[in-house]
């Protein structure tokens, strides 16, 4: 075990984490409410998770299991460093199965697998606002959250649906918490939005340049906003996964050559090495097994 | 006889606030009664105050002394007093105003200008459109200018699209300043036979006609103005 | 016809520390009537006009509304929320600038739905119609629903504001000078759309207007104000043909004459 001494427990003070947790525990009396707290100045820069950080460190113990994802990946730079900076600050055990995680900090993604109770889900918000874009004014968006004046939500969805036909927000996209406050889910795909909606799982955002955190207990009513003629939809893929032909996940496209050659995979990469560790695969799928090939070595 | 308006002791002076607070008396003293199913004509020389007179009773004018009791709604009012909420309803209702000059509005063409009175008492806008191409064409209007709007039309033009507008709706009194002014002999005997039929339908008229013959031709009676001359009052 | 007001305003003051907004003004209005205020800049008027649309909370004073259930509301003892409401709902505010009454990034059509949005519309396609007829009775062509009112011209942002404020069948829109910046042209297009939709609608409006010619042109009734204080009111006709105060007499003896 590395000693972990010349920090205090999860890197932030203890009064730090206190305050960090009634702001927690006043997101989750509102659901959907964005709470302001006093963000701490972390050794990352803002923009690679400072809120979602200073979250875990907050509610993390000794006994947790800590997943951290970046666009579903487990092996990406952030998550490795943030993974890397919990094993440091809190000696904590680390994982990358979805399934054996007590908290999962994720950027942009909700995993495939479905989460369950006593889970947590930390998300790192850029911006919380979600009417920031439509009206810039802070005093002015947080007197429409308090008298819920939620029509120029619609207005932005009005325009996309003016321009393009459709609904054409793939992400970030608006929801509705507990019949009550409208609510940006961070920039994950609208495929996760039904995810989120009476999850077991306690979800947590942070959001550290902005100072706020909100949240969505456990099986809250979380509703995409829609118009009765333009109704919510998901993103549909007309192909299975590359490599483990999985339907029904989010997959990314991964660039193969320099000739337009490319592939869709699973943007979870933990759900996808599952998949053909059981024997799933797709068509672009090498020969070798991949099955013994292990993110983090064990310790 | 009815008699739907009163005058007693009217007095109006002007005080011309920017030439040091003088005070120009206008009129004082003036006493008369109109009758339903006549037309009254006010007489005197220019500036005897004829035409403060009629803006007076429009409400035009405000009224620094008396009274004048008009007929509206089945009731008696002063309009020399009555709010401006009132002197609008009785506008709409009980006394309608041809002046001297048309008040263009941009782009409402000659034929809305006539019908608008109408429909703001509440006529239907196409039923109000029919009664006024037929005034328009009574008072020999070119039908190619009806759906333009009047404000570059020549004087008489402009002064029958007036007329027009005034004669439209059937308020029991009407006031006429100067309604045959610029026009020509064929369009005056127009006017004459719209105010015999005006008085046929009990309207009472009071008018101000310049021109003997349209005034012999109309007049039941003529109030000589000059005889409410304000006393010489200093300021 | 209705014999009650639908505003009542009662010895309404606001007062900035020692200097005077306006001065105890009192008046009626009713269901269909448009009242010019008019006066210099400085005069009052357009801290008159935000206090009665509760942009501005007045110093002392009272304005009961009439609202649509037919009871008389105080207006600054009405909740902020009550308030917002009416404004989005019964009321309408023209403001002279559009970009102050519109959202520029926005398409023109959002901008007219926007408050039939904000009052529970959830059907894009009756929201685009009602938009697209909107349109067409402030005059601008249906093909531009999508552009950005910022691709429009000075003209065309006022008749896209008026829309955006009327959409939701107000009875009552405050106009601070709505033609004002505008060329001569644009401003009698204008002032005759706004005649006819104040005609047609049966609104009742309240403008404030430093120019005559757009007083005597809109509205029925008039308050001329200075330093704060109504110097004299009465019918917009009366007022400018035979004006009493030293004030008003001045101000119609500098109308330029064309």
């Amino acid at each position: 075990m590395t000693d972990i001494a010349t920090y205090n427990f999860a890197y932030l003070d203890e009064q730090t984490k206190r305050m960090i947790r009634r702001a927690i525990l006043k997101g989750i009396a509102i659901p959907g409410y964005q709470v302001p707290f006093a963000s701490r100045e972390m050794p990352m820069p803002y923009g690679w998770g400072t809120g979602g950080v200073q979250v875990t460190a907050s509610i993390i113990g000794p006994n947790d299991v800590l997943k951290v994802i970046d666009q579903g990946a487990d092996d990406t730079t952030n998550a490795v460093s943030i993974r890397a900076f919990f094993k440091k600050v809190a000696n904590v055990a680390v994982t990358t199965d979805t399934a054996s995680a007590t908290i999962i900090q994720t950027r942009h993604r909700i995993p495939e697998h479905p989460l369950t109770a006593g889970q947590v889900l930390v998300y790192q918000v850029p911006i919380p606002e979600p009417l920031r874009f439509l009206e810039p004014r802070e005093t002015e968006t947080r007197k429409m959250h308090a008298l819920e004046e939620y029509g120029l939500m619609h207005v932005k969805l009005y325009e996309d649906i003016a321009k393009h036909g459709r609904i054409a927000t793939t992400y970030a996209y608006p929801v509705k918490v507990e019949g009550r406050y409208v609510m940006d889910p961070s920039p994950t795909p609208k495929f996760d939005n039904p995810k989120m909606h009476r999850s077991p799982a306690l979800q947590l955002f942070g959001a550290g340049r902005e100072k706020r955190i909100y949240a969505v207990p456990p099986f809250t009513e979380v509703v995409s906003l829609d118009f009765e003629d333009h109704p919510f939809e998901v993103q549909t893929f007309d192909q299975p996964c590359a490599l483990c032909a999985a339907e029904n996940v989010y997959l990314d496209e991964v660039i193969l050559d320099d000739h337009g050659g490319h592939m869709f995979v699973c943007s979870d990469t933990d759900h996808c090495e599952k998949r053909r560790a059981d024997g799933h695969r797709g068509h672009l799928a090498p020969e070798t097994h991949l099955a013994s090939e292990k993110m983090e070595p064990a310790q | 006889m009815p008699t739907p308006l009163v005058v007693s002791d009217v007095a109006k002076s002007f005080t011309m606030h920017l030439r040091d607070g003088i005070k120009l008396p206008v009129i004082a003293g003036v006493s008369f009664s109109i009758k339903a199913g006549e037309c009254t004509v006010l007489g005197g020389p220019s500036g005897a105050g004829k035409s403060s007179i009629l803006k007076m009773l429009y409400g035009n004018y405000a009224v620094d002394e008396g009274q004048i009791i008009v007929m509206h709604d089945d009731g008696l009012i002063d309009l020399a007093t009555a709010s401006p909420r009132t002197v609008l309803a009785i506008r709409r209702q009980t006394i309608g105003y041809v002046s001297q000059f048309l008040r263009t509005v941009p782009r409402v063409s000659a034929l809305d200008v006539v019908a608008e009175p109408l429909v703001e008492r509440g006529e239907d806008r196409e039923i109000a459109r029919g009664k006024a191409r037929a005034l328009l064409a009574q008072l020999n209007l070119p039908e190619k200018l009806w759906a333009l709007p009047p404000a570059t039309f020549s004087g008489g033009e402009q002064q029958r699209v007036n007329i027009a507008r005034g004669f439209i709706t059937e308020h029991p009194i009407l006031l006429l300043d100067e309604p045959t002014a610029s026009l020509d002999a064929r369009n005056r005997d127009v006017v004459i036979e719209l105010i015999a039929a005006k008085k046929a339908a009990d309207v009472a008229l009071l008018g101000i006609f310049h021109d003997h013959d349209v005034r012999k031709a109309v007049a039941d009676r003529v109030i000589d103005v000059t005889a409410f001359a304000p006393g010489k009052i200093a300021a | 016809m209705t014999d009650e007001p639908l505003l009542r305003v009662s010895a309404l003051s606001k007062f900035y520390g020692s200097r005077v907004g306006c001065d105890n003004v009192s008046f009626e209005l009713w269901p269909g009537e448009v009242l010019a205020v008019v006066g210099e800049s400085g005069s009052g008027k357009t801290t008159l006009l935000n206090c009665l649309s509760t942009r501005l909370l007045p110093s002392s004073g009272t304005a009961g509304y009439r609202m649509r259930d037919g009871q008389f509301r105080e207006l600054y003892r009405m909740s902020e929320a009550e308030r917002r409401f009416l404004m989005r709902t019964d009321w309408g505010f023209v403001h002279q600038n559009p970009a102050d009454g519109l959202r520029m990034t926005v398409s023109a059509g959002a901008n007219v739905g926007e408050r039939l949005m904000a009052v529970g519309d959830r059907h894009y396609g009756r929201i685009r119609a009602t938009a697209v007829d909107w349109l067409s009775r402030v005059e601008i062509d249906e093909d531009r629903i999508d552009d950005e009112p910022r691709a429009f011209s000075g003209g065309m942002r006022q008749r896209l504001q008026i829309a955006r404020n009327l959409v939701t069948g107000p009875r009552l829109v405050f106009m601070d000078e709505p033609t004002g910046g505008l060329d001569v042209s644009v401003q009698a297009r204008l002032l005759d759309l706004l005649r006819g939709l104040v005609t047609d609608l049966g609104l009742a409006a309240i403008v404030v207007t430093h120019d005559l010619a757009v007083a005597r042109l809109l509205s029925q009734r008039m308050m001329v104000m200075k330093d704060g204080r109504v110097v004299e009111s009465g019918l917009t006709d009366r007022v400018l043909d035979d004006p009493r105060a030293p004030y008003t007499q001045l101000l119609v003896s500098s109308i330029l004459q064309v």
